[in-house]
Formats: C-alpha cells, structure tokens, sequence
C-alpha cells in the first residue's frame, strides 16, 4: 500500500493512464466496468458510460475515517472479489488517509489527512466507519488526542460527499447496543448538510462497497437510496426473498437443530433464528469471498446485521416470531393479580348479594291489602 | 420510531404488557361468571350433572338439524370461519415457534388459502349482520369491534407475506401490534367466548343432565 501517500501529481494522473501502467488492458477496464453496471442493476448502457467517465476521472481524494469499529469493514473491503477489481479500486481513487492501510503513522498520518482534506476541498469523498461517542464530550474515543466527534465534524465540512461503511456508521451499531456507554451515534446523527450513503452490514459485503464507491465515481452523486439510506441496487430486497432455502419454508420444512436431519438437507433456518425475512442486504445475491457462499449457505442463520438495531432485536437463535422478554414470568403474575382482584370481586358481589337478601322487607297479606 | 425498532417494541415490550392484560382481563372475566351465583337445585337429580355437562362441551359443536335447517348459510359460515382461524393460528409454523407447540405444521401456501378463505368468511358474516333485520336489531357497537379485531391480524399476516402495500418488516410489526390489540380487547368483548364457551356449554348441559334430558 506504499502508493496510498501519493504527491500531487500522481493525484492529476487518470484511471486509464494508472491502469495502463500497471498492465490493464482497456478490454479488462470494459469488462470491469460491466461487472460494476451489472452490480449496480443499472439500464443496459451504461457500463460504456461508466468507463468513459471512469477513464475521464482525475483520482479523486478519499479520505476514510475509522471511529468506534473492529476493523472488519477494512477487512471486508480488501476481500472484494477478483484481484484486478481489488486493484482497481485501490488504484483509481487516491486513498489519502487510512489507518489501517496507509504506510505513514503518527503525526505524518494526521498532517496527510489535514493536506488532502486542504488540497480537496468541497470535493472529496469521506468514507467513515465506526459510531462516534458522544457521551461526556466524546472521550471514549480520541485519534491523536482529538475526539471522533470532532474530527468527523471537520472533514465533512469539507466532504462533496459521505460514505457511512458498516452498520456501526450507518446506525451506530455494536457500540449503540444496550446501555450503550458511551452514547454512540450514527454518522447521520452529526452530519445533516452533505448528501450520505448508508453501506451496514457488519462488516458490508467489499464488492458493495467498492461498486457504491465506483457508482459516485462516474455519475458524480450517490446511487439510489431506500428510505434508510441504503443504495437501492444492493439493499432492495431482503434475504429471504432471494434465498435459496425459500422454497423449503414455503413447504414447511424446517432444520431444529444444527446437526439434525433437516439441517443436514438444506432445510430453511428460520427455528433456528434466521432474521432474512426482516433483513436487506445483497448476501443471498453477491454472497461473500469471491462469491463462494454466504452465512445461510454454510448452514447459519442471518443475524440481521445490516438492520438498525439488529444488535437489540433479542437472540440470535430465537425464530423472528418469538416474543423477547420473560413470557411466563408474565403469564404468571398476570394470573396471580388476575386470579386475586377475580376472588376479591367474586366476594364482593356475594356480600352484596347477601346484604341485598338481609334488607329484604318482608311483606305480609296486610301489607298487600294496603291501599296505597 | 424506525421500523426495526417497532418490530422489537412490538416483539418485546407490548407483547408483554398485552399478554398480561389478556390474562388478567380473561381470568378476571372469569371468576365474574363463575361468582353471580345460581339458584341452588333442591330437586332430586335424575342423572349426572356431570357427564351431562362434559358431553355438552363436545356435542354443542354440532349443528341441531332444526336449527340448521332454518340458518344453513350463518352455521356453515361459522364453522368456516372457526375452523380457518384455529388452522391459521395453530399451524402455521412461525406461529407454532411462538407458541412453542409441537406440531407438524402445513406448508406456506395452504395456510395462506386458508387465510383468504377466513377474511371471506368474515366478509360474509358481516353481511350477514348487516342484511338481517333481528341481527341489525340485536348487533351493538361491540360486535363490530369484535369483528374488526379479528379481521385485522388476518389481513395484516396475509398483506407481510405478500409483500403488499408496505415493508415486510413494518408490516410484520403491525401485524403482530394488531394480534397485540386483539388480546388486549378480548376480554372485554364478546370475543371472551374463546374460553367462556365451555362454562356456557358446561353448565346447561349440567342443568339438563340433572334434569335427565338430553341437551
Ligand atoms: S433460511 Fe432464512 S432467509 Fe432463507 S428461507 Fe429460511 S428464513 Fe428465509
Ligand atoms: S446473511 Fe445476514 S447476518 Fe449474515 S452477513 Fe448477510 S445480512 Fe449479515
């Protein structure tokens, strides 16, 4: 990653001419640039679009910012599939600072991030991951002696645009979790004014980032967005609807245990707590490391963890219909009152009756023969 | 609130509360019956009261052929009507996980035949009502909310399934907020019968046996 620090000049260069230097035919570029179009699931045409303007493109200044996370976003991203695509991503956007990936540590990394941030500015992409604290100032996590808070604050001044990575940017995640100690919130709870793009998932399948990535690259603005935030392309339908096992649940056929029958079958995993039903995400479609399979394929259930609040929702392992909280501790006390104000209203209405028989006057002949 | 959020609040919290409101409300409801009292029978009894009432549990399921005879179309449709919402809450499988039962279950796609078949049967007894003038007489606000209660669940379970109108997610939320409502009314509605019905049953049968005549 020693290109990652790069000088003016080479940010001026373009995708064609860094591509060329590294040995990538124009044909591969094109080739590229339909898997990218296809990914995005957009009109026919436009992956000719996609690399003019890609060939066009000057290598835009990205500056990625790494809060209250575990780094499985970086991971992810580097695991997008096929090499060249890996390459070519890496290669066609100036990737300024990161901490992960950049070479430069220390005040160098922090003076790096301040001249991109300086050079670009009101025109590079931000790209966060991780919640921000915000609890007691935002102490909980510091950069350099500097708050999350604040930092994210003053590169988005200067953002065209912002990119939340993960569910823990897009909605707090992890951190966020009851009681959430240090009062994490998402990207969107800080910056209102800059358009932002939700990619959750934890971590976001790499080649959905880098195609959301590609996407703002060649038309300029973030993809279509669902109400959540999230690019349409990628996030439009939920697992279960595109899952393989569907057919099964249809039929009934469900796996109770890990290591039962109907698990060793491919039957579907809703007993055993697959939240697809309520989760939008590109798994069941792109799945993970070049394609080989997703969570469901090698037999685990979807943890929702590209949802807000997945992280609340309860077991992992208790079907999506199964109430959360203590049931029969309910029903009992519930009886218990129900069962205490039922006796005491039975009695009630025995003693008023009761009262009602004793007060009764009784009447004689002589009392019916009164004139009245 | 954000849908997910709903669905927890939904799945959690208001389960909760409207479960214990169900328990409470039913059993409360309960001992009201039991504890008005009835005038003690000082005659001899002729037969068990006992097995007279047992029997009339099970035997008031059955339409009388008089009766029948005179409003095939109302008991028909009742039967649809029970006997679809019992298949719809008891064997479809998310619903058997929640009550955690051990059933077998039937497959998406009758429960959802039989869904529709319910809403019809609704459909139809409220047209009933409304077309009979002794029914028009006698219905009061609370047989229409019944009505619209029971409705609910069954379009909202149906409408998530198919994706329709909303989100899946948002409408499971309200589907299960809807069942949430149901409970919570139940025992303050006629729909009490649910468990009612057997004292009802139990307790002409009783009086019938002791007579010894059939009920
Ligand atoms: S395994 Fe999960 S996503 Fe797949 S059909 Fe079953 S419930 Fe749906
Ligand atoms: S299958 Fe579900 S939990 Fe697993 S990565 Fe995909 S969305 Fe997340």
């Amino acid at each position: 990653m020693s290109q990652l620090k790069r000088n003016n000049s080479q940010i001026s260069e373009t995708f064609v001419d860094h591509l060329e230097q590294h040995g990538v035919s124009r044909r591969g570029f094109l080739k590229f640039c339909s898997s990218m179009a296809a990914a995005l699931a957009l009109p026919t045409g436009s992956a000719d679009v996609m690399a003019e303007a890609l060939s066009a493109a000057k290598r835009p200044t990205v500056i990625w910012l790494s809060f209250q996370e575990c780094t499985g976003c970086t991971e992810s991203i580097t695991r997008s599939h096929t090499p060249t695509i890996e390459n070519l991503i890496f290669d066609f956007i100036s990737l300024d600072y990161h901490h992960t990936l950049q070479v430069a540590a220390g005040h160098q990394a922090e003076e790096a991030r301040d001249m991109a941030m300086k050079d670009a500015y009101g025109k590079y992409l931000l790209i966060v991951d991780g919640s921000i604290p915000t609890k007691d100032g935002g102490v909980y996590s510091t950069i350099a002696g500097r708050t999350n808070l604040s930092m994210l604050e003053e590169a988005a001044a200067g953002a065209a645009a912002v990119i939340s990575v993960g569910t823990c940017a897009a909605y707090g995640g992890l951190p966020m979790a009851k009681p959430n100690p240090t009062g994490a919130v998402a990207v969107t709870d800080i910056v209102k004014d800059k358009p932002v793009m939700n990619i959750p998932g934890c971590p976001p399948i790499g080649l959905v980032m880098t195609s959301a990535i590609a996407h703002f690259l060649t038309f300029a603005r973030l993809p279509d967005m669902d109400e959540l935030g999230r690019p349409k392309a990628f996030y439009g339908d939920s697992i279960h609807d595109r899952c393989y096992r569907r057919t099964f649940y249809d039929q009934g056929l469900f796996a109770k245990a890990f290591d039962d029958e109907g698990a060793r079958k491919g039957w579907c995993l809703y007993e055993l707590g697959c939240k697809g039903p309520t989760t939008h995400n590109a798994c069941a479609t792109m799945k993970w490391n070049e394609g080989t399979s997703f969570p469901i394929e090698s037999g685990h259930p979807c943890l929702g963890c590209s949802e807000p609040n997945f992280w609340d929702a309860g077991s992992f392992y208790e079907a999506l219909s199964v109430p959360q909280g203590r049931v029969g501790e309910t029903v009992l006390k519930a009886a218990a009152v129900g069962v205490g104000v039922g006796v005491a209203a039975a009695a009630l209405n025995r003693s008023n009756k009761s009262a009602a028989v004793e007060g009764r006057e009784t009447m004689t002949v002589e009392d019916l023969k009164k004139e009245s | 609130m954000e849908v997910n959020e709903l669905l927890i609040w939904a799945r959690g919290p208001a389960f909760n509360m409207a479960l214990a409101i169900f328990v409470f409300g039913m059993l409360l409801r309960l001992f009201e019956i039991i504890s008005l009292g009835r005038k003690s029978d000082l005659s001899a009894a002729r037969d068990s009261g006992l097995s007279g009432g047992l029997r009339t549990i099970f035997s008031r399921s059955l339409p009388r052929k008089t009766v029948f005879a005179r409003e095939p179309l109302r008991i028909l449709n009742g039967y649809i009507l029970h006997i679809g919402l019992f298949v719809v809450i008891f064997f479809y499988r998310p619903h058997i996980e929640l009550l955690g039962l051990d059933l077998a279950g039937l497959s998406s796609s009758v429960i959802d035949a039989v869904t529709v078949i319910t809403i019809l049967s609704l459909f139809a007894a409220l047209l009933m009502r409304l077309y009979s003038p002794v029914l028009q007489h006698i219905s009061t606000v609370g047989d229409y909310l019944a009505w619209l209660i029971t409705l609910l669940p069954l379009i909202t379970g149906y409408m998530a399934y198919h994706h329709l109108m909303l989100d899946y997610t948002q409408m499971l939320a309200y589907h299960i907020l809807s069942v949430e409502l149901l409970l919570v009314l139940a025992p303050f509605t006629k729909l009490t019968h649910m468990f009612s019905f057997v004292l009802a049953r139990w307790y002409q049968g009783y009086l019938a046996g002791r007579r010894g005549v059939e009920s």
